[in-house]
């Protein structure tokens, strides 16, 4: 069973998130609202794939991907950017600090499912 | 000398015998001959015969072949089809339901709440997430001056949006008549700086016909090429949903403050008699 961590501070793209995952047969969501409650959540559950967005308070996407990236027991884990913003610079960023896809608001359930399941182990 | 006689007329006759003989053995012989030939002959010729028949045989089973190859192959051309249309219908199915999350979360966000700033918040982010907005304002109508009062922005600062009298200029213009309000060809004002007082759309907020905001749309994500239906239904659902939303959690905060100082006033009261 694929667990899944959405780190999104916003409670709509969480719910809107959670309904394209359940679609995804025997995957299971984990939810975070910034980057320390994910630090916290992938400490105490096995995460498969992470869906983050950029911006969030107390600590932002490209935070929690270069931590992600330092620490050997989560360096593997795929990680999946979700930002409002569509500029090349942003998603520079994001893939150099070692995200592997990136995906822009408004977010289509379709691209998102696929991506996501790309991933999967 | 006759009994010589006797004998040569003997071996002529014998001769004329043997040769008889010969000559019937021969037309034997060529007979024979003949009729070998004429076997082989007619052999030759029921082989050709049977061949014709199977080749006449085989002509029928290819021509009824070929009309079941036909048959077969107008039968894959209607499945594909049918194929092609299961799969545009599946694609509207899965497009319609991804519409319908959008909406039932967009409507289950409004009315998680009745906190007035949370409401707030919400409508922000809808508008952001969902409708993919870079810059826009929520507009609440002050019923005192009859003017439109900015009280959430994304993308611009409050302070830099004006209010707006009723009737005048786009956003006056729909909080009068209760009709959105959507430029024809946004694809160069969807990216360019904003101006507050000429949005790309504006929505206005109502329950039933009253008026209670707007929201106004100055520019869209880069990555937002142009609307698409469900744009048009999230933004018929935050005309009427997003307006009970926020009309109730104004009003629900407005008794909670009222509650609050009545009961810091009956708490005074009923201290006073201790004194």
């Amino acid at each position: 069973m694929p667990n899944i961590l959405v780190v999104e501070d916003s409670p709509t793209m969480r719910q809107l998130i959670g309904f394209a995952i359940k679609r995804i047969p025997e995957s299971r969501i984990i939810e975070a609202t910034d980057g320390v409650d994910a630090l916290k959540k992938l400490a105490s559950e096995k995460i498969d794939v992470i869906l983050a967005d950029i911006n969030m308070p107390v600590m932002d996407g490209l935070k929690l991907v270069s931590l992600v990236r330092e620490n050997p027991s989560y360096k593997n884990i795929p990680i999946i950017m979700i930002t409002t913003e569509g500029a090349e610079e942003d998603r520079k960023k994001a893939l150099a600090l070692g995200a592997n896809a990136y995906l822009t608001k408004p977010i289509q359930t379709q691209e998102l499912m696929k991506l996501v399941t790309s991933f999967f182990p | 000398m006759e009994k010589e006689f006797n004998l040569s007329k003997k071996a002529d006759e014998f001769l004329q015998m043997f040769k008889k003989g010969e000559e019937f053995t021969k037309n034997l012989l060529k007979e024979n001959e003949r009729l070998r030939f004429r076997i082989a002959q007619l052999e030759e010729e029921l082989e050709k015969a049977g061949n014709e028949d199977r080749k006449m045989l085989y002509e029928e089973r290819i021509r009824v072949l070929e009309k079941e190859r036909d048959s077969l192959l107008e039968r894959y051309k209607q499945v594909e089809e049918e194929n092609k249309d299961f799969a545009s219908k599946y694609l509207e199915v899965e497009s319609e339901n991804n519409n319908l999350a959008n909406l039932y979360v967009a409507s289950y966000q409004l009315h998680s709440t009745l906190d007035f700033n949370e409401v707030l918040r919400i409508v922000l982010e809808i508008v952001i997430n969902l409708i993919g907005a870079e810059k826009f304002a929520i507009y609440l109508m002050d019923e005192k001056s009859n003017e439109l009062l900015p009280a959430a922005a994304e993308g611009i600062s409050l302070s830099d949006i004006p209010k707006t009298k009723i009737g005048e200029g786009v956003i006056g213009k729909v909080a009068k008549e209760a009709e959105s309000y959507f430029i024809e060809d946004f694809g160069e004002s969807g990216s360019s700086p904003a101006d507050p007082a000429h949005p790309i759309v504006c929505i206005p907020l109502k329950i039933k016909e009253h008026v209670i905001g707007v929201i106004s749309i100055y520019s869209l994500f880069i990555q937002k090429a142009s609307f698409s239906n469900i744009d048009y239904e999230l933004f018929n659902l935050l005309a009427g949903h997003a307006a009970t939303a926020i009309f109730s959690s104004r009003l629900y905060t407005q008794s909670e403050r009222k509650l609050t100082t009545i009961q810091s006033f009956l708490d005074l009261l009923k201290e006073k008699p201790r004194k």
